[in-house]
């Protein structure tokens, strides 16, 4: 009991208020209004991987840590192609996971959207020769926007999900 | 040169193994195969082991008989070489006699047509995906009430591809069965026939939570093959960024162990650390992940005073927000409970994996490149961690640990940095040659073994990721545990999918 006094204590003093950098929070509320207008409050996002080298996936849960809080602007990460709006697809599509990925795609209601993120998603990028991709996302399916970056930060994620909404 | 090659016949390649991984009482720490049909008609197989106490590394070298391609499997003697011989046997199509498992490890045979391997000099890519579809067999555990689970791979975070197969009776894991490969994009083809500065931009997108470690592993192998002197300038800046890429890599773990026991403050609370590490890196060298640092011969950024202060500065900060995080972490019974005695990777066990690295450290192992193979880091005062219970507990012990050290580390070495070059401005002498480059990146040693051609282009390029090692010792924790427990398990391991898979 004492541990949990003294952890509510202490964690009442930790928690403090994050400066974010006002460009964000400009982008942000453009984003807001338009993810209630077209999409009805809310926009889901299910992440795919295949074959990045997850730098790019360390960008991504960068943007949904309290400093960018993605979620506070109505997108979401979610758990099941099922449950998304748009797939947010990394890596140049190797060829063990084109199927997947295909599948992944299937699954998602209409209507969908994909979203490539870095370099090696447009079009196989630096493992472009291999043997072993498809060289890129686009051979595979019909991709909406590229966020351009090895990897993207995360502001810019956020600014290309703004873009997307603009068309 | 910290390098001992030992050529043997075929037939005493099993015995010289088994004499080496006794005598040293090393795992073997790679293994692999170099085409060298069109010089000696033969191939030639690497076995290499990790002699702490001579500081050295061992390789025993064979030749395959001419025209052939079989050698005799040291995978019953020696566990730790069993992935290693199916990789060589998928990958140059060498038939290691007499390994029980031959399964294949990346190329899917889903996908990969029979017959085509990718790491001979004359491989052509097939035309067309795999005509006729064969499955892969998981390892079946039978008996009454036994289910199975089948996981990925595509998983429900914002992680890497990768499937899993538990095997369960009631509540708890009997088996499980990683099935990698997935990420697999050929990277140890593509440095084929580039140059050693393409060598460099490809080795930083090999795994990119360790892009630093990548590059200077590249390096290191390409500086020893070229005689190059790094000043001692560069090799202090080296390890500053290492030590910075190994700190938040560990707040990523510790964060990811408490928000996947569903503790999700302190969880929060070290994202944001992360994200001011992150910063620290764009603003010390321009790149968050630390690419484009490193350059063959030294360093491409310079610590000027101000960078040095802003270092200091944010390490400063940094401790204090660290102390806080422990506070709210070691103080939560429940906190604590979920970790103590979850997947427990015995001694022993590791041992036979061959498990490396920050996994080995917590189960007793005293291995650290840092410590054994000390390089620049015998200038300095430096305590490795050790913990023995295996648990997630000690996994997340010896994070916590070595993320204090590695603040330590930092400012002795900044403290040691002074005026002077920070590469070698000589002129690179292309020669052809060998060389192994490693490092203690901060999930454990990471190697690459280069071969040079004369004109400086790479013939070869073998990369052993740390996980590559860890994957099974993973595999073996989780037994006893229940399904829920994995994720936090699978986090205390932070293996990588695409260093696994390259
Ligand atoms: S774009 Fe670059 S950072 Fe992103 S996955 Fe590809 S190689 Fe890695």
């Amino acid at each position: 009991m004492i541990n949990i006094i003294k952890n509510r204590i202490i964690k009442g003093v930790v928690t403090r208020a994050i400066k974010t950098d006002p460009e964000i929070e400009k982008i942000g509320a453009e984003l807001k209004g338009l993810v209630y207008k077209r999409f009805n409050r809310s926009f889901h996002i299910r992440e795919v991987d295949t074959g990045s080298c997850n730098a790019c996936e360390s960008e991504i849960i960068a943007t949904t840590n309290p400093i960018y809080d993605i979620q506070r602007f109505g997108i979401n990460f979610v758990a099941s192609p099922r449950h998304a709006d748009a797939l947010l697809v990394t890596g140049p599509v190797s060829k063990n996971m084109c199927v997947a990925l295909k599948k992944t795609y299937e699954a998602v209601p209409e209507p969908k959207f994909v979203i490539t993120c870095g370099d090696c998603a447009l079009d196989g990028g630096i493992f472009k020769d291999s043997y072993y991709v498809e060289k890129g996302v686009k051979n595979v399916l019909p991709v909406t926007i590229h966020i351009p970056g090895c990897p993207p930060n995360p502001v810019a994620i956020i600014k290309a999900i703004l873009s997307f909404f603009k068309k | 040169m910290d390098e001992a090659y030992i050529y043997v016949k075929p037939e005493n390649f099993k015995k010289a193994c088994l004499y080496f991984h006794k005598k040293l009482s090393s795992p073997v720490v790679m293994m692999f195969a170099c085409d060298e049909r069109q010089k000696n008609k033969c191939f030639r197989i690497y076995c290499v082991f990790m002699g702490v106490k001579y500081k050295k590394w061992v390789f025993v070298t064979m030749d395959t008989a001419q025209d052939t391609s079989v050698f005799e499997s040291i995978a019953r003697d020696i566990y730790s070489a069993g992935l290693f011989e199916r990789e060589i046997k998928e990958m140059f199509g060498i038939l290691p006699k007499g390994n029980p498992d031959l399964r294949s490890l990346r190329l899917h045979d889903e996908v990969w047509p029979e017959g085509f391997y990718p790491l001979r000099k004359d491989f052509e890519a097939p035309k067309s995906s795999c005509a006729e579809k064969k499955e892969y067999v998981f390892n079946k555990v039978e008996g009454e009430g036994v289910f199975e689970v089948p996981v990925g791979p595509v998983h429900a975070g914002i992680i890497p591809s990768g499937h899993f197969r538990f095997s369960c009776a009631g509540e708890p894991i009997i088996n499980l069965e990683a099935r990698l490969g997935w990420t697999h994009k050929g990277i140890e083809k593509l440095f084929e026939g580039k140059d050693v500065n393409f060598g460099v931009e490809l080795s930083e997108c090999v795994a990119g939570d360790s892009a630093f470690s990548n590059s200077n592993a590249f390096c290191h192998a390409v500086e020893k093959i070229y005689k190059i002197d790094v000043p001692e300038k560069a090799m202090f800046l080296r390890t500053v960024f290492l030590e910075l890429e190994r700190m938040y890599n560990h707040l990523n773990g510790i964060g990811g162990i408490a928000i996947d026991v569903g503790f999700s403050f302190p969880a929060m609370y070290a994202s944001v650390m992360k994200e001011n590490l992150l910063c620290l890196n764009k603003k010390l060298t321009g790149s968050r992940y630390l690419k484009g640092v490193n350059i063959i011969g030294g360093v491409s950024v310079d610590l000027t005073a101000w960078k040095k202060k802003t270092l200091l500065k944010v390490l400063e900060a940094m401790e204090k927000d660290f102390r806080q995080l422990k506070n709210m972490l070691y103080s939560s019974v429940s906190f604590m409970d979920r970790l103590d005695g979850t997947g427990v990777l015995k001694k022993k066990t590791a041992e036979d994996l061959g498990v490396l690295g920050l996994a080995a450290r917590s189960s007793g192992i005293e291995r650290d490149l840092r410590k054994d193979f000390p390089g620049v880091y015998s200038k300095i005062k430096f305590n490795a961690a050790k913990e023995h219970s295996g648990d997630v507990m000690a996994r997340f012990n010896i994070r916590v640990i070595e993320f204090e050290e590695s603040m330590n580390l930092i400012k002795q070495f900044v403290d040691k940095i002074g005026p002077g070059s920070i590469n070698s401005q000589n002129k690179i002498e292309f020669r052809d040659g060998v060389g192994l480059g490693y490092i203690e990146a901060w999930r454990g040693p990471l190697f690459y073994w280069v071969k040079l051609s004369k004109s400086g282009i790479i013939e070869r390029c073998k990369i052993v990721d740390p996980s590559f090692h860890n994957w099974e010792g993973l595999c073996y924790s989780v037994l006893g545990n229940i399904i829920p427990d994995f994720p936090v398990c699978n986090k205390s391991f932070d293996l990588s999918y695409s260093g696994n898979d390259l």
